[in-house]
């Protein structure tokens, strides 16, 4: 099975586009949309879907291989790595990172410990609400 | 087969009022490059070289294996090239204009050539005269695309195109690169449309190439840094600053050679890094004619 690509590059997205097909990559292997083992969007198709370049896509795609969630294959194509654990480890790695973010931020604010705890206490309570 | 469809070592080319300086320049087979510069920066003189429509007065110019000029009948039936100062035939319709074509090039590709005409909404009956300028870009486009060229060669495509249009046109362009023989080179001074489709990006300014790179490289190695330094301290004494903004304790400056090991440098001289931020193409291709036209060496 091949899969169609649906990945949206937005313009007004200040990151580097190879690091928002990255995300969304990973946002679709984490969701079970891109299945493990299963092929994905060869480099140049990917390319000529987005209307990007084969190198922005080529830079994406090699280090989702160095991070171990694809694999790609030369002359036969790309697939999802057929590691059961990944999905996990790509939210841990994703909260991680906005986990960085938010102590920086709060460091500039010049938020305590127990101030950002608290902020982190209400917004849990505020997203348990919403659900 | 050669790694490079287009090869221009130190090719010059002197005008009353405009020299080409000794430009060297690589296109790799199967990468489309966008050569951006200001209008008169020598973007259209290097084109018409590399197309033979030009002769060069020094260096040497090798197109698809081919030595330019003097070989310059073989190389141009692998060419397809469109301009803005290209015309058509006004009284004649599409249709005529394709089979002029067709005439000409023994690769023209009759069913690709259908699929254009759906693709960019056109009519082969209708006469020239009577399209509007996107339509006569997307025509001539066409006309270049149906018979199958190695090389792409593309004078400002998508200037005046209403944006539509020009997503139709960069759609197209793309779909030429499922080939990996085929190579495709575009000036523009719309660095967005570069950014977007290139693989390599090449700069010009006042008939010199001032940088010639791998678009992601470009895009990785220039960052803004927004800093807090101590009062007195200057930042002009680090190294790869391009450009610097502010007087106070909070300033901001562009760097052409970001890493870890340059941000490391920054902060055991004193700055406080507060933000790392990229830059478009733009940023990266005003910047870098402001710096040269400054005197700095980037």
């Amino acid at each position: 099975m091949s899969i169609h690509s649906d990945l949206i590059i937005s313009r007004t997205d200040g990151r580097p586009m190879y690091l928002q097909i990255i995300e969304q990559i990973k946002q679709r292997i984490a969701l079970g949309d891109w299945p493990a083992g299963s092929e994905i969007p060869s480099i140049r198709q990917l390319a000529i879907d987005l209307r990007i370049s084969v190198i922005t896509v080529k830079r994406a795609y090699f280090e989702l291989e160095h991070e171990g969630i694809i694999v790609i294959q030369h002359g036969k194509g790309s697939f999802v790595a057929t590691n059961t654990q990944l999905s996990r480890q790509v939210w841990e790695d994703e909260l991680n990172s906005y986990l960085e973010q938010v102590a920086r931020l709060a460091a500039l604010l010049g938020l305590s410990n127990e101030q950002l705890i608290q902020r982190l206490h209400a917004a849990a309570s505020h997203k348990q609400e919403l659900l | 087969m050669n790694s490079h469809a287009v090869e221009l070592h130190n090719v010059g080319k002197d005008y009353k009022y405009f020299r080409l300086n000794d430009i060297s320049l690589n296109l790799p087979t199967g990468s489309i490059t966008g050569f951006i510069g200001v209008n008169g920066a020598g973007k259209s003189t290097t084109i018409r070289i590399l197309l033979g429509l030009v002769h060069q007065d020094r260096g040497s110019v090798q197109v698809l294996g081919q030595s330019m000029p003097d070989q310059q009948v073989l190389a141009k039936r692998e060419i397809g090239y469109v301009s803005e100062d290209m015309r058509l035939y006004p009284k004649a319709n599409l249709a005529w204009h394709m089979q002029f074509i067709q005439a000409i090039y023994p690769n023209w590709d009759q069913a690709y050539a259908e699929q254009l005409l759906k693709r960019f909404d056109l009519r082969a009956e209708q006469k020239i005269k009577g399209l509007s300028h996107g339509q006569r870009v997307k025509a001539t486009l066409l006309l270049a695309l149906a018979h199958r060229p190695k090389l792409l060669v593309l004078d400002e495509p998508t200037t005046g195109l209403d944006p539509v249009a020009r997503q139709e046109v960069l759609a197209a362009l793309m779909e030429v690169l499922a080939d990996e023989q085929r190579t495709i080179l575009f000036s523009s001074h719309n660095t967005l449309d570069v950014e977007q489709i290139s693989d390599h990006v090449a700069f010009i300014d006042q008939g010199s190439i001032i940088e010639s790179t791998s678009k992601e490289d470009l895009l990785d190695l220039w960052r803004r840094l927004r800093v807090r330094i101590t009062p007195g301290q200057s930042v002009s004494e680090l190294p790869h600053i391009v450009q610097q903004q502010g007087n106070g304790q909070l300033q901001s400056f562009i760097t052409n050679r970001y890493s870890p090991a340059l941000h490391q440098t920054y902060e055991q001289a004193g700055l406080e890094i507060q933000a790392i931020e990229y830059l478009t193409l733009e940023e990266i291709f005003v910047a870098s004619i402001q710096a040269r036209r400054e005197g700095k060496t980037l």
